[in-house]
């Protein structure tokens, strides 16, 4: 009896992830969508240009982003300064696209992962009423091994399995 | 296992699986317009995911959802959503305080 409630927990919740991943077709992106009230030529330059870039996304960028350039530094968020970014620049479209690959949780200091996937970021401009409308497309998680997902993740996982036990302990 | 999602017949088998809970190949098969033999191999494709596993019930071979894998892959994407919407507000901040 206790499986039985057991797998319609389970199952109300795999329905609704497996509905979602219906609709998403893939888990391989990520799609973010935001208005800046600040022209395409001021967003072109705060992402194109490193040091810009640097301040808004917090890492030490001393490098010009140029098509075909593997750019370093130190990561200045807080709690972070002991990582590196490195990005891969692929491809510059001014005031349209800007495009580069990096190794997503790269946040291991004692792993060397310049032989491993990387995931291509794209940052897509379009002019729109009072300013800019960016995409910013995150793909390749497909490619990723599942040993470099985030340690935070495994962790939720650890309290999701409890969870469940906890489900099974009361039904 | 992500790769593993990438296909509309696959992603429908396991939505299937998840409702309706342990079937045989023939009550997947039903309603869709490919053969069993196409099923198998998705089956296959996600048991090697860890998507599904078959179970045995007498002599019938039943197919099961595996939901951890499914959690994780949503998991690990939402931690990454998460950054990028902490990251984009960022830039937000910076060029719209410049433009003032």
């Amino acid at each position: 009896m206790m499986m039985c409630n057991f797998s319609v927990a389970l199952l109300g919740a795999a329905t609704q992830y497996a509905t979602t991943e219906l609709h998403m077709t893939t888990t391989d992106r990520i799609e973010k969508q935001i208005h800046l009230a600040a022209s395409p030529e001021r967003v072109w330059r705060a992402i194109s240009d490193a040091r810009e870039f640097g301040q808004w996304f917090r890492a030490d960028l001393r490098d010009d982003f140029l098509p075909g350039a593997t750019v370093r530094g130190r990561i200045t968020y807080e709690g972070y300064e002991h990582l590196m970014l490195e990005m891969q620049i692929e491809t510059m479209e001014r005031e349209r696209l800007f495009s580069f690959r990096w190794h997503p949780y790269a946040v291991d200091t004692d792993v060397d992962y310049t032989q491993e996937p990387t995931t291509l970021v794209e940052f897509r401009l379009e002019r729109a009423p009072g300013g800019t409308k960016l995409t910013v497309i995150e793909s390749g998680f497909d490619r990723i091994p599942a040993d470099r997902r985030p340690r935070a993740f495994e962790m939720n996982s650890a309290g999701w399995t409890e969870q469940l036990e906890n489900i099974a302990r009361h039904v | 296992m992500f790769a593993a999602l990438g296909d509309e017949t696959r992603l429908r088998v396991l939505a299937k699986l998840a409702k309706h809970g342990p079937l045989s190949i023939t009550q997947i098969t039903e309603g869709e317009e490919v053969t069993r033999q196409a099923i198998t191999k998705h089956l296959a494709v996600l048991a090697d995911s860890g998507l599904v596993h078959d179970v045995r019930r007498g002599r019938e071979r039943l197919w099961e959802v595996e939901l951890a894998p499914l959690e994780e892959a949503r998991r690990c994407l939402d931690l990454v959503s998460a950054q990028w919407d902490r990251t984009l507000a960022q830039l937000k901040d910076f060029v719209e305080a410049e433009d003032e």
